[in-house]
């Protein structure tokens, strides 16, 4: 299997609310640490790819910020533009409006028009090289299947013409494991896992995307070892607790019941963990990446999760 | 905003549930909206009584199971009084609860609109409904409110909570009707079928056809055409029907609870969409606040006190009082005492800045309710009766 970080297209899904943007930028950063130049591109334009490089709004025209860290945000009628003047050598780009519009109006009912604008622009910029890797904080888990089948279904839907043309390349660009792949990011619960065993089944059977990696964020921390959760009992027993309150100056009750709920809320989420680990091919290498107690997620947080990562890849 | 019956603003979410007919619950995704949504449909059965029916979108499976949902899709089912009876409650009413199904919600909606059984059929067939009724990204907006409407006017149930679908954007589906109607009488719609009919294009939309012919073919654009020939022939039916899943929304009976997480994004998804309901004037019923941390992490004696644990857990685990006592090993008692106090703190910074955000609510409904993040997963009905507990006030 391609080295995660050789390949030039890396789309970042996961259910809502996972933190697949905070995945897909700390991807990003460690892509542009190893010396890539590497581009982010937010999809579902809520406007949270800034916060975690603290830079401000990300625009349809991408921008460093950082050494070889560049951002952009999707906007489908910019990229329709742009598809058609560069890519469709379509003349009276200066009077597009209008077109705009009733393509939206068109794209909106027609499946796979949209989506192959967006996929479309991603597999470009990796077919002119214009980047050593390019991540896609892509859509959430219901819908990344009709944006990376689109290339697919417009071939069956359009029999002639050049957006038909222009299907071929881009296939190629998606269909190749060695060019691109799909990181799943879960966290460990049920519907996250659930969804992400879904979508793998789903992402065989519709798509040739390649699974490059299971992402499980938001893992707790193992606050006991072997025989130290014992310890850990016997110094909520009453007596153990009246001396260690004593020496606090103070009771330890809460100390001992946030201890318990950081353990309890790791049990109860090791079977989700468990299930998503029988259940995946174990050729797709799972990486783990600690919860992060912290006030707001920020360049901070970017640079800590991009650290977790870059372990687990064994770099 | 509408006064309740009793001419009293509701000031709990009991209150509330028990002065409306209509309760649509919104948020962005992992907030645990469906859970929210079917933990407010069983108390509600419980302690108001009457049928109250729970109509979900996308449940997790043992969500799904404990309802009795599994296999029923479409179908209104009720929820056996057993499954009440082991969770040692007496409800006053029934839950009943029903899944959305968007291809089958399609179709039947196609049936009833179509004029004739011949032109429902060929819509059916047609690859662009199909694709469109499984795949149209605001497919699932609309139909779940156009099944709420269908499921209100029969008029079965006291009270139907809705959980709604994880949108781009959780303002999609209130639009959904509006957008709906607003597609079926566009001007832009009869100039995309104009060429089809008539083949005469006017001068305004030439140059959209000599690029679109280029770009998508001219047998796409006419397999379009047939197929908004086709829906035109559903059109008063639909416009009609989507001005009144919104006149629905907007009735004095409905109102809105949103549900967020106390994350930074999840809080500004919900304000954003506070705002829009106001704008808009829905009815603004709750925000739930759910997963929140206990409050006695935000007590600043016990913080200090955890650090002293992991400062002098060495020392500590040596004192005499508490190392003689638990005759253990010094050392594994010193990382034990640590890593508690470590974990308190750790813990803490997430309860403050929940606590932050919580203060900094730039809008609040008049009900706000909050709920714990219980240490295990919700999955049965005593689960959603504890969560439901927490948030009814």
């Amino acid at each position: 299997m391609t080295e995660l970080l050789d390949r030039k297209l890396i789309f970042v899904t996961g259910k809502g609310g996972v933190g697949k943007t905070t995945i897909a930028a700390a991807l990003g950063w460690l892509g542009a640490a190893r010396g890539k130049k590497t581009l982010v591109c937010e999809v579902d334009a809520k406007g949270n790819l800034a916060d975690f490089f603290e830079t401000g709004p990300t625009h349809f025209v991408e921008r460093e910020v950082a050494p070889r860290m560049w951002v952009m945000s999707m906007d489908t009628e910019a990229s329709l533009k742009q598809y058609l003047s560069l890519q469709l050598k379509v003349p009276l780009v200066a009077r597009i409006g209008p077109i705009a519009k009733m393509f939206d109006f068109v794209a909106s009912a027609a499946p796979g028009v949209r989506e192959i604008v967006t996929v479309g622009k991603l597999c470009w910029e990796v077919k002119e090289k214009h980047y050593d890797l390019v991540v896609v904080d892509a859509s959430a888990t219901g819908h990344i299947v009709g944006q990376l089948a689109a290339p697919q279904a417009i071939n069956q839907l359009v029999q002639v013409g050049l957006v038909r043309q222009q299907t071929g390349w881009m296939l190629d660009i998606l269909e190749d494991p060695d060019t691109t792949g799909l990181i799943v990011v879960a966290t460990p619960a049920e519907m996250p896992v659930s969804e992400t065993l879904e979508l793998t089944d789903r992402l065989r059977q519709e798509t040739n995307v390649d699974l490059a990696a299971v992402v499980v964020n938001r893992v707790l921390p193992e606050l006991f070892g072997r025989g130290e959760e014992e310890v850990f009992e016997r110094l909520c027993d009453p007596e153990a607790e009246a001396r260690l309150d004593a020496e606090l100056g103070g009771p330890s009750a809460p100390l001992m019941q946030a201890a318990r709920l950081t353990v309890t809320m790791r049990r109860s989420r090791t079977e989700h963990l468990e299930r998503l680990r029988h259940a995946i091919d174990p050729s797709v290498p799972l990486l783990y990446v600690p919860y992060l107690f912290v006030r707001s997620h920020g360049l901070r947080t970017t640079h800590q999760l991009s650290d977790a990562l870059s372990a687990e890849l064994g770099y | 905003m509408p006064a309740s019956p009793s001419g009293v603003q509701p000031d709990s979410i009991g209150a509330l549930l028990a002065s409306k007919e209509i309760v649509i619950v919104c948020g962005s995704g992992g907030v645990g909206k469906t859970t929210a949504a079917a933990a407010a449909a069983a108390m509600a059965a419980v302690r108001l009584g009457g049928k109250v029916l729970v109509l979900t979108v996308d449940p997790a499976r043992r969500l799904a199971a404990a309802l009795g949902l599994e296999g029923f899709g479409n179908v209104e089912t009720r929820v056996v009084p057993e499954a009440f009876e082991q969770a040692g409650a007496r409800p006053r009413g029934e839950l009943w609860a029903a899944m959305l199904d968007t291809k089958q919600s399609w179709d039947d909606l196609v049936r009833r609109h179509a004029p004739d059984r011949a032109t429902a059929a060929r819509i059916l067939a047609n690859p662009l409904y199909q694709n469109i009724s499984g795949k149209f990204v605001q497919s699932h907006d609309y139909i779940a409110m156009e099944r709420l409407y269908e499921i209100h006017s029969e008029g079965n149930f006291d009270l139907i909570v809705v959980d709604t679908p994880p949108t781009r954007n959780a303002v999609d589906f209130i639009e959904a009707p509006q957008r709906m109607a607003e597609f079926f009488s566009s001007r832009l719609l009869r100039m995309l079928i104009a060429p089809y009919r008539s083949r005469v294009v006017n001068v305004a939309s030439r140059p959209f056809y000599q690029i679109a012919d280029r770009v998508l073919g001219s047998q796409f654009l006419e397999d379009i055409a047939e197929f908004f020939v086709l829906f035109q022939t559903m059109y008063a039916g639909f416009v009609e029907r989507a001005r009144a899943v919104e006149r629905v929304l907007r009735d004095r009976r409905t109102t809105f609870v949103v549900v967020s997480t106390l994350e930074a994004a999840p809080v500004r998804e919900a304000e954003f969409f506070l705002e829009v309901l106001t704008a808009k004037r829905f009815h603004l019923g709750a925000l739930v606040l759910n997963k929140v941390l206990p409050d006695y992490l935000l007590d600043e004696d016990a913080e200090k006190r955890a650090a002293t644990l992991s400062d002098e857990a060495s020392k500590l685990s040596r004192s005499e009082g508490l190392g003689e006592l638990l005759d253990v090993d010094h050392e594994q008692l010193a990382r034990v005492l640590a890593e508690v106090g470590d974990n308190f703190r750790n813990v803490a910074v997430v309860a403050r800045r929940e606590a932050t955000l919580r203060q900094h609510l730039e809008r609040r409904p008049d009900v706000v309710a909050a709920a714990p993040e219980f240490d295990t997963d919700i999955h049965d009905l005593p689960g959603l009766l504890r969560l439901g507990e927490r948030i009814w006030g």
